[in-house]
């Protein structure tokens, strides 16, 4: 099987784009993706397109009618939050089978403001705020305690991640927010569901990302000096736990996928310069420290404290500013947090460079549940 | 409106016409897994056809809860949604009543009870009144 390589990403700056449509929003991220890598819409074999909100509608076809209308297949996926990690797997799954040695991922998604999620619906009454909450910043939130309750884990811990991830955002263009939001600022920010306030809770935002990937074969014709290798590409849904089916348990899931990962690519944590991992709030980003394997179970707490996943520390995690700051347009996340880990490798993130960066992770976790891992690797 | 016996608001809490509610469960014969409501295949050892039906524990144990201030419109908070694992198995997500939302006054694995009472007076289209289940500190 050829190793496949990302010869072109890039992604939008997130924002909100009511006037535009989803499939406008996502050709402005394949044409850049393609400029990236000096090619065009002529040169790819397959489009795999990845958006949640019209699933049903078809978007990658119509992300052509904007761009260039060969004829290549296109797929349409969606997964939850892992639609973009989805759809990027999907591409390189064809140029593993040996089926094309040129495809376009893109991943694209306008949201709207508010809450998202929502306790039971169907027939009858409705049930949030009766049987419980089946908000997102309750769900997670939910998780998050789990791990206070084990590991005795505080609020202000929970609290450290938002800034560090505000802070990294400064230093990101592409991010919606470039502000600092000290730890004091955090806390007090209005309460969602305790133990995550208004600023520890990702923004919604429209946005799209887009990556060209390629065989060997054509890695080499087409010149190997900004190409990225993909080590590794893990998918996984959640396995039986006991609880799964009335708390979602995003720790397996994430386990499960990060073990099939790092034997894919035959390395371990310790091997891994930077991670964008799924901090879809403040509270989930922890327990990815220990799911991931950055650090024992119950040290968690002491990454944050000690500044391990700062810029700087031992392992970075989502110096792009992360879902909480960047911005998490859902069908997109997936893929431009492999654009973050691109850049890295390539030496062209700028103020926010992991310096010497070798090897990157990307991690998303869509509730129902579909857990993504990518690892990357410089080559030259 | 005469008065009418009000309906249960999800499948697996069942009231019967003489008796308490209580919650149903099935439980796989095989590996003693504890599902809510009825199904015939197990998810963790895949038996098909050995779910037997039980009635599950009015007790058990606080194992995760968040305080929610934010929720859709026209929802009261704040409130405490809870994850409770019942006393002889499974696990099961509601309100935590009659006690502060307060992190400081709410114990992981506290014991509570499982209680039952108006659906704080939600209807639906028809007008339908609804009974439902919500823990308290036992």
């Amino acid at each position: 099987m050829s190793d496949v390589y990302v010869m072109g990403v890039d992604m939008i700056k997130f924002g909100r784009f009511p006037d535009r449509s989803v499939p406008n929003i996502g050709a402005e991220a394949a044409l850049m993706a393609l400029d990236d890598a000096g090619l065009g819409i002529q040169d790819m074999q397959a489009l795999y397109c990845g958006n949640l909100g019209q699933a049903n509608a078809m978007v990658g076809q119509r992300i052509l009618q904007e761009i260039g209308q060969t004829g290549m297949p296109v797929v349409n996926v969606a997964n939850a939050c892992a639609t973009g990690a989805t759809a990027f797997r999907e591409a390189w799954m064809s140029i593993k089978a040996g089926m094309y040695d040129v495809v376009l991922a893109v991943g694209v998604e306008q949201m709207g403001k508010g809450l998202l999620g929502g306790a039971g619906g169907g027939d009858g009454i409705p049930k949030e705020g009766l049987l419980g909450s089946g908000t997102m910043p309750c769900v997670f939130a939910e998780a998050g305690m789990e791990h206070t309750k084990e590991h005795g884990t505080t609020f202000e811990q929970f609290a450290k991640i938002s800034v560090k991830n505000h802070h990294h955002s400064t230093m990101n263009p592409k991010a919606m927010y470039q502000i600092e939001t000290p730890l004091n600022e955090v806390m007090n920010a209005e309460m969602i569901s305790y133990p995550n306030t208004k600023l520890m809770c990702s923004v919604n935002v429209d946005g799209s990302a887009a990556a060209v990937l390629v065989s060997e074969k054509k890695a080499k014709e087409l010149g190997m000096s900004r190409a990225v290798k993909v080590r590794a590409s893990a998918l996984a849904s959640d396995p039986f736990t006991d609880r799964d089916l009335v708390m979602p348990d995003v720790n397996a899931c994430t386990r499960l996928a990060a073990k099939d990962a790092y034997e894919q690519a035959g390395i371990g944590p310790e091997d891994v310069n930077l991670v964008e991992l799924h901090d879809c709030f403040a509270t989930a980003e922890m327990l990815h420290y220990e799911n991931l394997g950055l650090c024992k179970d119950g040290e968690a707490g002491k990454m944050i404290d000690e500044g391990h996943v700062e810029l700087g520390g031992k392992v970075p995690v989502n110096v792009s500013g992360g879902l909480l700051s960047k911005g998490h347009p859902l069908g997109a996340t997936g893929i431009a947090n492999i654009y973050e880990i691109c850049t890295h490798l390539r030496e062209e993130a700028g103020a926010r460079q992991v310096e010497g960066a070798r090897i990157g992770m990307t991690h998303v976790i869509g509730l129902g549940t579909a857990c993504g891992i990518h690892i990357l690797e410089k080559v030259n | 409106m005469s008065e009418t016996k009000p309906l249960p608001v999800v499948d697996f809490l069942k009231i019967p016409d003489d008796g308490d509610p209580y919650l149903e469960g099935y439980r796989c014969k095989k590996c003693e897994s504890t599902y809510l409501g009825e199904r015939n295949v197990c998810s963790k050892c895949f038996a098909r056809n050995e779910m037997e039906v039980i009635k599950l524990s009015e007790t058990g144990v606080l194992h995760s809860y968040a305080i929610v201030f934010r929720s859709f419109p026209g929802i009261d908070v704040p409130y405490i949604s809870a994850i409770v694992d019942l006393d002889d198995g499974g696990t099961i997500k509601g309100n935590l009543i009659n006690i502060e939302p307060d992190p400081d006054k709410i114990e992981f694995n506290m014991p509570v009870k499982i209680t039952y009472g108006d659906a704080l007076g939600r209807k639906d289209k028809e007008g339908n009144s609804y009974l439902s289940y919500f823990f308290e500190p036992a």
